[in-house]
């Protein structure tokens, strides 16, 4: 078996595993929603001055909140993701049988990604429903392609330090320090990407590709330095 | 204390330090130069003409940052060497771990330095300067790698564990520097910035900031010796109570 | 069978650490192709170490081992896919359905459809079971499918740990019987029971453990 068929294999049982419990739908999604509304309490309906006259201030942070609602649910979908390896022992199996870490990796960095992409596009619907945001027709494009390589940046590095803190029950709570300060790049470049396309606060679209550079380099960053690092990180008997 | 080199050979005792011959004329040639810094920081040296007095807290700021770098690059230094050698040495490790722990507690002093520097110059305490951001998410993330090496396991297991998120937070430096630079020149405040740019800095001013520099690096080196070797001891004591242990397993099975 | 000149395998004053305990304190091992090998001793012997450091899970701290001929720490990557281990945890995905356990495991390792229908045949988790989800099943029937499992991604080394524990009579029988059929198919088992008459009639060797050390 080469690395990527495995590395399938490894992803469509993750999904599957989703697809049968249900856990991204029912509990992770709910609890992005509601972080997008409990934002609105403490932002309150105010408004700001801008270059286009007062602009209600949600419209113009929504951006940044569809991606900090991203990342607090990308640190319960990894502990989700860790927890069904970690429940019955299945990350002793698969390191017994040696199946090849940096498949692993990558099988549960897409299958991660998938179910963060899925959970992007509802935030990003719910922003423009419940903050009252507007999609112009050219900023499409540039917002499919930020969520595509912001959610891959996200899923790596969630999956690196979520290996990383599988094998020690009780230091779940090690994740967050770990994974948001490595991933403000990722909020920062996807926020910004994102408020032109949107056109918040009148941000010209031309300003957001430049910020899709930074997010390729730390998708690809992370996916290889993770590559390198995951296996030597889970299996530490060797 | 006695002035035997540790010497892993031998068991610690109670009497046994972490001071030898060279780390205490470190010790006073460290303690001299603090001297000195306090005479020229805080006497010598005149008030700044746009800082004022402010510009003492520089004496300190200054060397305090480079301590901080330097710690930080010796912990990627040895996470590297002790992963990249064959002999994958302990010893690298050590000093891996104590240069991070050293790193924090400048990192804090820089920042506490820092935001009373901006508090008197700017007027606030923190600005959303890109050095000032990065630097703080940088500060978390050595906490981070702290947090890591504290997990358990064996000695080795801490160490390849540890040397693989120092190399981590090694890569996330230039990925946060650059987003965080890229962020700030949308938000970028120029009258509160204005102080940082042209400071001219001349005579006893340069020459109080060196003997910071050069009392803070003497401090670095004397704690990084004295935390090394106490780390090597702690170790070693695991590896006594290991062999202790051992014997007793033994004894059990022969017993019974 | 044919004995083969090489034991499956070979421990020699193996020390493992765990937390900084002795968990081995020097075992030395030796276990032939073929064998059924019982572990047996008090509670906090080793037992459990010591199939673990053969899986590969328990850094071997001093002395030396091998298995299948390869060295436990420098040659662990060419060993592990030939071993498996069931110890208290079965390694199975209790949101997927048996067969799709099944199927995950025998695919890590390339195996056809029909090998996997096979393995799940011969541990009678095949037909209505095989649709029915893992956290819906008894403490038995999860114990054979991950023995199917193991049997799928073609372990020739099985650790069992406690296998017996948490079975009724019945499921005891039958993996007693699926142990030995294993056995007769080539695979070498070492096993740790508490339930000694029972796996010593199943063992053909017994093998003490006490104080992280094998018994002479």
């Amino acid at each position: 078996m080469n690395r990527w068929s495995i590395a399938r294999l490894v992803a469509a049982k993750d999904l599957r595993i989703e697809r049968r419990s249900k856990v991204l739908t029912n509990q992770v999604i709910p609890f992005a929603g509601v972080t997008m509304v409990i934002f609105a309490f403490a932002l309150d309906a105010k408004s700001a001055r801008t270059d286009d006259g007062f602009v209600p201030l949600l419209e113009l942070v929504a951006p940044g909140l569809v991606w900090l609602a991203a990342l607090f649910s990308l640190l319960l979908l990894v502990q989700r993701a860790f927890a069904i390896e970690a429940d019955d022992g299945a990350l002793d199996a698969l390191r017994v049988a040696g199946v090849d870490p940096v498949a692993i990796f990558w099988g549960k960095s897409a299958a991660l990604a998938v179910q963060l992409a899925v959970l992007d596009m509802v935030l990003l619907g719910a922003a423009v429903l419940l903050y009252g945001a507007d999609v112009p027709a050219g900023g499409l494009v540039l917002l499919v392609v930020t969520l595509v390589v912001a959610t891959c940046g996200l899923a790596c590095v969630g999956t690196l330090y979520g290996g990383l803190t599988a094998g020690f029950s009780g230091r779940e709570t090690l994740l967050p320090l770990l994974v948001l300060p490595v991933v403000a790049p990722v909020l920062i470049g996807a926020t910004r990407a994102v408020e032109s396309a949107l056109g918040t606060g009148g941000v010209a679209l031309s300003e957001g590709w430049p910020w899709i550079g930074l997010l390729t380099v730390f998708a690809i960053a992370f996916g290889v330095g993770g590559a390198l690092a995951f296996g030597p990180l889970i299996d530490e008997a060797t | 204390m006695t002035t035997t080199t540790p010497a892993p050979a031998t068991t610690p005792t109670r009497t046994r330090g972490t001071g030898t011959t060279a780390t205490r004329l470190l010790g006073i040639a460290t303690v001299v130069m603090l001297g000195w810094l306090v005479a020229f920081g805080l006497g010598f040296s005149p008030a700044d003409r746009d800082q004022d007095e402010a510009v003492r807290i520089m004496y300190v700021h200054v060397p305090t940052v480079w301590v901080a770098y330097v710690a930080l690059g010796v912990t990627a230094l040895c996470s590297a060497l002790y992963l990249f050698t064959k002999k994958h040495s302990l010893g690298f490790d050590r000093f891996a771990g104590a240069s991070a722990e050293i790193a924090v507690v400048f990192m804090a002093l820089t920042l506490v330095s820092g935001m009373l520097w901006g508090k008197i110059t700017w007027g606030v305490y923190w600005a959303w300067d890109a050095r000032l951001t990065s630097f703080a998410l940088l500060f978390i993330s050595t906490i981070g790698y702290l947090a890591v090496r504290s997990l358990g396991g064996s000695h080795q297991q801490r160490a390849k564990r540890s040397a693989i998120v120092g190399l981590l937070v090694v890569l996330e430096i230039p990925l946060v520097h650059w987003s965080v630079r890229l962020w700030n020149s949308l938000h970028q405040e120029p009258s509160v910035l204005d102080t940082d740019g042209d400071v001219s800095i001349e005579g006893l001013m340069l020459f109080s900031l060196f003997v910071g520099v050069i009392a803070f690096t003497l401090l670095y080196v004397w704690l990084l010796l004295h935390r090394t070797r106490s780390m090597a001891m702690a170790d070693l004591l695991d590896d006594v109570g290991l062999d202790q242990a051992l014997a007793d397993r033994r004894a059990e099975g022969a017993s019974s | 069978m044919s004995a083969p000149a090489q034991p499956v395998v070979e421990l020699s004053d193996a020390v493992a650490v765990l937390g900084g305990f002795p968990v081995l304190a020097g075992a030395t091992l030796t276990v032939d192709s073929g064998e059924i090998v019982l572990l047996h001793g008090p509670n906090g012997a080793g037992k459990t170490s010591l199939l673990r450091l053969c899986a590969g899970l328990l850094p071997l701290e001093r002395g030396e081992g091998r298995v299948f001929g390869l060295d436990l720490t420098s040659q662990q990557v060419a060993i592990r896919p030939r071993v498996g281990l069931l110890g208290h945890h079965n390694g199975l995905y209790r949101d997927l359905t048996v067969a799709q356990n099944v199927r995950f495991w025998g695919a890590t390792v390339g195996a056809t459809d029909a090998e996997i229908d096979a393995a799940m045949e011969r541990l009678g988790v095949r037909g209505r079971l095989a649709d029915v989800g893992v956290a819906r099943l008894s403490a038995g029937q999860k114990r054979r499918t991950a023995l199917a499992c193991l049997v799928a991604r073609r372990a020739e080394l099985w650790l069992l740990d406690e296998p017996h524990a948490g079975l009724d009579a019945a499921g005891r029988d039958e993996l007693d019987d699926t142990l030995r059929e294993a056995a007769a198919a080539g695979a070498t088992i070492v096993v740790s029971s508490h339930e000694h008459e029972r796996a010593a009639a199943l063992a053909t060797r017994q093998v003490g453990v006490v104080g992280g050390q094998v018994a002479a």
